[in-house]
């Protein structure tokens, strides 16, 4: 446990360190969040009914694109070796990781929301929807995002081609995220259905992800 | 406590490196690997690190803890030095000394057997490349386990280093310690060759 | 003293430590004396009370674009005229530009608050000033990116005067996205209409706030100067040699 504990402080220290990403997640959101009224137009009540969607559009983005050096980076340095030789399972480290990772920058995100939400015309009831929303759906996007930053260790490639293999699978999340979103605003289905569906999302992830993120780690050894 | 590894065969990238490789290594014994460049020597300890797929062979150890894997039991000192430039040096060595597990030993006296005491507030990315392996050396002390695997581990030193840092060696094999070192410069201790890839 | 005397780090902190106190005892009665006759000046007979953000609102917004000019200038000073303090400048100039102008932003959106309905609307001013707020985030980011502060200067330097170049044009821009879905900007203020009984705690506030940024620039220079040097004097003593354990 104390090991476990010990990669999550790392972690947060370096990404809230000079050179670590953390912030820039959040700065990256506001500015995909911002361009979408120059595209829509500024019409209030337009951009009020897809807020949610907007909002979404750019916490899976962001969160996605501050992935990319989740491993590599310790396998640029050596790190994962030593992750590998360690007592503490693989899978466990991995679990630690996407942890650290969305508390440094997941957590931010929706902290932001509020702000954005008021750039959007949200009125308080539904920011509060769509940043419960995030709370429940961006681990299931860390956590499966994780798998793809294990792969790009792999294949000594990532950026692009993360966000390729990546996407897809943030579908389902994307769906039950906005659409819970929605619900909440204005029916008319219920909020506790797609909600509830996001939620398991978000907990299958959490179970999938560090074993298929471990697996991939140890099959791309060199 | 005995390591040994026999019919080991490895293949990089299509290539065999070596097949057929034996070796012994017993507690208070250096091994020196010795070859020349691309030979496997590194290879051959990331094999013994868990860190590469073995082909063929096997590779035992007597006499360890039963409950841990050879991996568990062993340091490895590989080319990239694993230290975060961000943090600080013992922020960096605290951190393994924690994460790694096993009965850690105390951060500030392993920096001071480096002789890295007044650099231990300061971020690892100020540190010239061998005061970052010194650092690197520190954390085998930070965590004790039995065998070192050390990929080049003079590099970089400068001669007072290597004096520092043989005596430390002689201090692990003095303590039932085992290591097994791929090198081409003089480690400075009594060690076994074991030659791998010779041409000759 | 010229410039270039100036230009030694050394003589401009111990410059800076003579002038900063008058120069904020200045700025402090400046700043009150700013505010009494704002609160004095009379309500507006359609914003009524409103009309005194005004007071701080045109000040944020005049600073948020004359940061900017600073931080161009002295980009120019980075890459062409090579000034050492130049790249300490803009450093130090771009928090409190980021802060001026993320005083802009509140301060608008609560003046047209009673307007709008809403807090937010797509005004034409108030998002070119929200895009000169992330323009300025991107570029403290960027400082703090890069661990080395000389390397990070001209980077950022780059970057300062591509934005220079463009604000213009983002201005322009959004000018016109804007007149191209509705009529007109709620917030009007003629420059030649304005009441005589505004225009001067306007102008008072104006040149207090200018002298708060310099005073706080100014301070924020001296801290990046001696956040360099600790710097350096820890480079220093990471490079001290292995002492032999005995």
């Amino acid at each position: 446990m104390t090991a476990l504990a010990a990669l999550i402080r790392r972690d947060i220290r370096i990404a809230l360190r000079v050179g670590g990403g953390a912030l820039i997640g959040v700065l990256f959101f506001l500015t995909v969040v911002v361009l979408m009224p120059f595209a829509l137009g500024p019409d209030l009540a337009l951009l009020a009914r897809l807020g949610p969607a907007i909002l979404w559009i750019g916490a899976l983005l962001a969160s996605l694109l501050t992935l990319d050096r989740l491993f590599t980076a310790d396998h640029d340095d050596g790190s994962l070796d030593l992750i590998l030789m360690s007592r503490t399972p693989l899978e466990l480290a991995c679990a630690a990781k996407a942890l650290a990772h969305w508390i440094a920058a997941g957590l931010p995100l929706i902290v932001a929301t509020p702000v954005l939400g008021l750039l959007l015309n949200l009125d308080g009831p539904s920011t509060l929807a769509v940043a419960l929303t995030l709370l429940a759906g961006t681990p299931a996007l860390t956590f499966t995002g994780m798998i793809g930053a294990a792969l790009a260790v792999t294949l000594q490639r990532g950026g692009l081609l993360l966000a390729v293999l990546v996407l897809p699978l943030s579908i389902p999340v994307l769906i039950f995220g906005v659409a819970a979103s929605n619900a909440a605003i204005d029916g008319p289905l219920s909020f506790g259905t797609p909600f509830s569906i996001l939620c398991a999302l978000s907990l299958a992830s959490l179970v999938i992800g560090p074993f298929a993120a471990a697996a991939s780690l140890r099959h791309g050894l060199d | 406590m005995r390591l040994s590894g026999r019919g080991l065969r490895c293949v990089r990238g299509g290539r065999e490196l070596f097949s057929g490789l034996d070796f012994d290594a017993a507690a208070g014994e250096a091994l020196a690997v010795v070859g020349p460049n691309g030979a496997g020597k590194t290879s051959l300890l990331r094999l013994i690190g868990g860190l590469l797929a073995l082909e063929a062979g096997s590779i035992a150890l007597d006499g360890g803890d039963a409950e841990l894997t050879l991996a568990e039991q062993a340091h490895y000192l590989g080319h990239r030095d694993a230290m975060k430039p961000a943090l600080t040096a013992m922020e960096n060595l605290a951190f393994w000394a924690e994460f790694l597990g096993g009965v850690p030993a105390d951060p500030a006296e392993c920096l001071a057997a480096v002789g890295l005491s007044h650099a231990a507030a300061l971020p690892a990315g100020f540190l010239s490349a061998g005061q970052r392996r010194r650092l690197s050396i520190a954390r085998l002390l930070a965590v004790r386990r039995p065998i070192w695997l050390l990929d080049e581990p003079t590099s970089a030193l400068d001669l007072a280093s290597q004096r520092i840092f043989a005596g430390l060696m002689t201090a692990h094999l003095g303590g039932g310690g085992m290591i097994i070192a791929a090198t081409h410069a003089p480690l400075g201790i009594v060690a076994r060759e074991l030659r791998i890839g010779d041409e000759s | 003293m010229t410039l270039t005397e100036l230009a030694n780090p050394t003589r401009f902190l111990s410059l800076t430590t003579r002038v900063l106190p008058w120069l904020a005892i200045v700025t402090a009665i400046l700043l009150a004396v700013g505010l009494y006759q704002s609160a004095l000046a009379p309500d507006d007979y359609q914003q009524g009370a409103t009309v005194k953000i005004m007071f701080i609102h045109v000040p944020n917004a005049w600073l948020s674009m004359f940061v900017w000019g600073v931080m161009s200038i002295a980009s120019l000073g980075t890459l062409v005229w090579r000034h050492p303090l130049a790249d300490v400048a803009a450093k130090a100039a771009a928090p409190i530009g980021a802060a001026f102008t993320f005083l802009a932003l509140v301060t608008g959106s609560l003046w047209g608050r009673p307007m709008w309905g809403t807090y937010w609307e797509w005004d034409a001013r108030l998002t070119s000033v929200l895009i000169l707020f992330l323009m300025y985030l991107g570029l403290i980011a960027l400082w703090r990116a890069v661990e080395d502060p000389s390397r990070a200067a001209r980077a950022a330097a780059i970057l300062t005067l591509v934005g220079a170049i463009n604000i213009p044009i983002i201005k322009f821009s959004v000018d016109w996205w804007n007149t191209l879905h509705q009529p007109a900007s709620v917030m009007k203020m003629g420059g030649s209409s304005l009441d005589k009984a505004f225009l001067i705690p306007l102008l008072v506030m104006a040149v207090a706030f200018s002298l708060l940024f310099i005073t706080l620039h100014l301070a924020a220079m001296r801290n990046e100067i001696l956040r360099r040097r600790v710097r350096a004097l820890q480079m220093l003593q990471a490079s001290k040699p292995v002492a032999l354990p005995q």
